[in-house]
């Protein structure tokens, strides 16, 4: 008796170490479904939307610009943030100044991304906490799952070009 | 001939069943529990590679014991540095002492310690102006 018990709990125990190191090679290195919450990519993702992330394009050095990444945060190392690529290392980024009149540049430095979310009012990214490492961005958005009336591809940058590459 | 299509496809499955169940669970634990990796170059000296280049250490890596990313200064952490433009994955050990820029530091501390990707001492990285590290001690 308790040695059928105790060979279900082992089988148990066994199955679900199995399927939970599967499903965190998958997350880890294939992709999955992200719940993304704020207000910083409107219009393209609202708050409370569901997609897809790939993680395939961070390990094999996809990331293009105008891509919409998951990367870690910089002000907090437990949670993700999302953003659009910018620019990439050696880019050149324009900054307007509040009052619009001086505008300064800056260079991305190796192995950094700029980031920035498509709602620029209301948007903690790259112009807060400045370049972001490379490692930090965890996989690459690009298919939207909830809600069903947007379902589809994500669009392109809504934002004007505010960088030149050299 | 029927009998070794059978005998095939048997050792196919358990091949299958082998693979699926050793690699996740080998990958899972060397990403989140702990993996083994040399040190190369001169520059944890004496702490680390105190031979030159004779001799090579070999460290384990524990990556359980920062998954609160909890680091203290004085510990020896690896780092990961990726490069889009050239592709290249290049870590550093590095004893940080108490700096005043540490805080700066604290993304890259962030990325360092899942300890991935551990090739070391191709090329030492600094990064202007915060990310810059001193080695001290």
């Amino acid at each position: 008796m308790l040695r059928g018990v105790l060979g279900k709990t082992f089988r148990l125990v066994g199955y679900t170490i199995q399927y939970g190191c599967i499903a965190h090679c998958a997350f880890e290195y294939v992709g999955g479904v992200v719940m993304c919450s704020g207000p910083s990519m409107e219009p393209t993702i609202q708050n409370s939307d569901i997609v897809f992330a790939e993680n395939l394009s961070r390990h094999f050095y996809g990331i293009q610009r105008g891509d919409i990444v998951i990367a870690k945060s910089p002000s907090d190392p437990k949670s993700n943030i999302c953003k659009r690529v910018i620019g990439l290392e050696g880019d050149k980024i324009l900054s307007n100044s509040p009052s619009g009149f001086f505008k300064s540049h800056s260079y991305v430095p190796t192995g950094h991304v700029w980031l920035e979310g498509d709602n620029l009012q209301n948007s903690t990214d790259s112009r807060y906490y400045g370049p972001v490492p490379y490692g930090l961005i965890r996989g690459r958005i690009f298919f939207k799952i909830w809600p069903l009336s947007d379902f589809g591809f994500l669009r392109d940058r809504p934002n004007g070009h505010r960088f030149s590459d050299d | 001939m029927a009998l070794s299509q059978g005998w095939v496809k048997r050792y196919f499955k358990a091949f299958c069943k082998g693979f699926f169940v050793a690699v996740p669970v080998a990958v899972t634990f060397l990403d989140r529990v702990a993996c083994v990796a040399r040190v190369e170059g001169a520059s944890m000296q004496p702490s680390l590679n105190p031979g030159g280049s004779q001799s090579s250490d070999v460290v384990l890596l524990n990556h359980w014991k920062v998954r609160n990313f909890e680091v203290q200064r004085g510990d020896i952490v690896s780092l990961v540095f990726e490069n889009i433009l050239s592709k290249s994955v290049a870590c550093e050990l590095i004893h940080v002492t108490g700096t005043q820029d540490v805080a700066e530091q604290t993304s890259i501390f962030v990325v360092g310690v899942e300890g991935k990707e551990i090739r070391l001492g191709h090329r030492i990285f600094y990064i202007e102006p915060a990310f810059s590290f001193r080695v001290e001690g």
